[in-house]
């Protein structure tokens, strides 16, 4: 069983691990991408992440059922959204500043409501072994494929066919791009972001559900370290696109797997900067593709960022 | 993150200091009774680090004359100071406990300058004679512990290969690390041991990662030293590999997988100083000890431990309860090629030189 793969085994942890940990950004991010091109930022979504995460693991733990983990943190990631979309439909209220709040309450209520579901065990989700053809262990576990990575990864494609193609998402995007153009059309601009920033906060529940009951799979209080905010910024970087989601979203995943693998074949000289991969890249990447010309390509025109 | 400077202390001590001056003689207190503080970095019932203190610290709790007080989750930051005054000047505590290895310097020598009266005992830091008089520190050679660990991993292992999921490479680790192994290699001389260090105390994804290489590189007995051992232990059994526990027994999470565990046992050292602080004097201000002083115990043995491996396990334990043992023994040399020490010389367990251990011996897969 011990075959040495050498630098091959940093190509496999890499892949292993964008599909063990590209999920929960994968959600977030797409339901950011919901929420910001019907032209409103929910910056608590690292909240609501945190919460999902809680609120999945306690269901598991005392209904004995996985899914019934999932269905609650979409439910109580939904109720999250709701809260967004109205406070931010009263005047003068300002969607980023309600985000930070959302996200500092959506933490500190999952703190306190999951200190009883630290110690316990939740029973995990399952996953599917892609890798039953292969001898080698490594590769096995590499391609244990999660049933929600599937599911993230076709609701990737159906967004990006349903922005284009059904009234739905036109109604988004023209809500996003101009509020007059869609009053005008006689849609009621308030009541779609409300929609959608549910939406976006339902996604970033099961987001929640992955970490907790599946990778690392147990609730304490760091488990997301943040990975809710760098989804959020994904969503820029992905130029609200949510098929350039998906990859960006296996991008990070697999640069975070970089480091442990990197040390276990004996590159351990300077760690932290592996380490620090995902944000060079994201840094790299940001300058690579400005402009000092134009605006964000495909940023919502009724985004705060853009107006 | 701006969540965690935002406690619940904050707003406690805001409101309290308020109320104080309104109304100075706001607050009474029971005379007589020795309030002891605690402040950990992370959640106290998290199967590791925090836990095996706050246990000791619950275990205190029915103690007459003595009130005890904690707080969860402080950083490792000037919020430290904040909370140490707070304790002191809201809570009347004049024993303070800072758990955590980054609470000592600055924070906690800068606050026993500030107060005097005060007496502060820190786990793990280095107290020097130049350090204030009214600090002080304790800790438990866990290494025994570690190396017992990795007696029992040598007769488990198949593949001659364990692993070790490292948070930072401090002295406290390495010597860990390094006592895993030699434990190890103590069965079986060819055994060698991968170690990966995450960069953080609590880091789930990354230990999880963390687990997942070391297990692709061939490893089949995992171990740790992180705040939290519970990711590890869960996705190393996941992955059919045995583990051996850190900081408190961690059996119910992997009941077939779990070999045995290296647990902490702070309350013999709490009790001690406040019986000091009750009888009016000084309590120690350096205090060390092991196996055989009763700081360090190890979890019962699991299913996947032989009777073979039970019984040298036990063997070298009851030397330890001796002691005075020493892992780190001449010939040795470190995973570079340097010496560490001649043939014939040793580091006790209460050698000073284990306190500012910073290599990683010949074996041992990784660097500093």
């Amino acid at each position: 069983m011990n075959e040495d793969l050498g630098l091959w085994s940093v190509l496999l942890a890499v892949i292993g691990g964008a599909i063990r940990v590209s999920t929960p950004f994968l959600f977030v991010s797409l339901g950011e991408t919901i929420t910001e091109r019907s032209g409103r930022i929910n910056l608590g979504l690292e909240g609501t992440l945190v919460f999902g995460a809680m609120s999945a693991y306690g269901t598991a733990v005392l209904t004995n059922s996985p899914w019934a983990g999932v269905a609650v943190a979409a439910l109580s990631g939904a109720a999250f959204g709701l809260l967004h979309g109205f406070v931010c439909r009263l005047p003068r209220v300002n969607d980023v500043a309600v985000g930070i709040a959302l996200m500092l309450f959506g933490s500190g209520l999952a703190f306190f409501l999951g200190k009883p579901f630290i110690q316990p065990s939740a029973p995990p989700l399952p996953a599917i072994p892609f890798g039953f053809w292969s001898s080698l262990p490594q590769v096995r576990a590499a391609l244990q494929v999660n049933v929600l990575f599937l599911a993230g990864a076709a609701l990737s494609l159906v967004l990006w066919w349903a922005f284009r193609n059904t009234k739905a998402g036109l109604i988004v995007r023209v809500v996003g791009d101009s509020a007059d153009a869609a009053r005008a059309m006689g849609y009621d601009v308030d009541r779609v972001r409300l929609y959608a920033t549910a939406t976006g906060g339902a996604l970033a529940g099961i987001g929640g559900a992955y970490l907790s009951l599946y990778y690392p799979g147990s609730w304490n209080e760091g488990v997301s370290s943040g990975q809710g905010l760098m989804a959020v910024a994904l969503v820029i970087f992905a130029r609200w696109n949510p098929l350039a989601c998906f990859g960006a979203a296996l991008l990070f995943g697999g640069a975070g797997a970089l480091g442990p693998a990197l040390q276990s074949v004996g590159v351990s000289q300077g760690y932290y900067l592996f380490y620090a991969a995902p944000y060079v890249l994201t840094l790299a990447l940001l300058i690579a593709t400005s402009s000092p010309d134009r605006a964000l390509a495909g940023a919502p025109g009724e985004l705060s960022l853009s107006k | 993150m701006t969540a965690r400077s935002f406690s619940r202390r904050y707003l406690l001590g805001g409101a309290g200091a308020l109320s104080l001056g309104l109304l100075p003689f706001g607050r009474a207190r029971a005379a007589g009774a020795l309030t002891v503080g605690f402040i950990y970095v992370g959640p106290k019932d998290d199967y590791g680090y925090n836990q095996a203190h706050a246990q000791a610290a619950k275990a205190l709790k029915g103690m007459p004359g003595l009130e005890v007080i904690e707080e969860e989750r402080v950083p490792e930051t000037k919020a430290v100071e904040k909370t140490m005054e707070s304790m002191i000047n809201l809570d009347g505590a004049t024993l303070l406990f800072p758990t955590s290895f980054g609470y000592y310097s600055p924070y906690l020598l800068a606050e026993a300058k500030k107060n005097p009266k005060i007496q502060f005992r820190h786990c793990g830091g280095l107290w020097s004679e130049k350090d204030p008089k009214n600090a002080g520190s304790y800790f438990g050679y866990i290494a025994q512990g570690q190396y017992l660990n990795g007696i029992v991993a040598a007769h488990a292992s198949k593949s001659k290969k364990i692993g070790f999921v490292g948070a930072k490479p401090i002295p406290q680790v390495l010597n860990n690390i390094n006592a895993f192994l030699l434990g190890a290699q103590s069965v079986d001389p060819s055994i060698t041991c991968q170690v990966i260090f995450t960069g953080e105390w609590s880091l789930a994804v990354k230990e999880a990662e963390a687990t997942n290489a070391l297990i692709d590189g061939g490893a089949d007995v995992i171990t740790c030293h992180v705040d939290s051992p519970k990711v590890v232990v869960e996705t190393a059994s996941r992955r059919g590999a045995f583990v051996c526990g850190y900081h408190v027994d961690q059996s119910p999470l992997a009941p077939q997988k779990y070999l045995t565990g290296a647990e902490w046992n702070w309350l013999p050292i709490y009790k001690d100083f406040i019986a000091a602080m009750q009888a009016g004097k000084v309590p120690q201000n350096f205090v060390r000890g092991g196996l055989a002083d009763g700081y360090v115990r190890m979890s019962p043995y699991g299913p996947g431990v032989s009777e073979a491996a039970a019984k040298n396990a036990d063997a070298v334990k009851a030397e330890m309860m001796k002691g005075g043992y020493a892992i780190i023994k001449g010939p040795l040399k470190d995973n570079t090629g340097k010496e560490i020490l001649a043939a014939g010389t040793a580091y006790p367990e209460k050698a000073a030189e284990l306190e500012s251990t910073n290599y990683l011996v010949a074996g041992v897969k990784g660097s500093v």
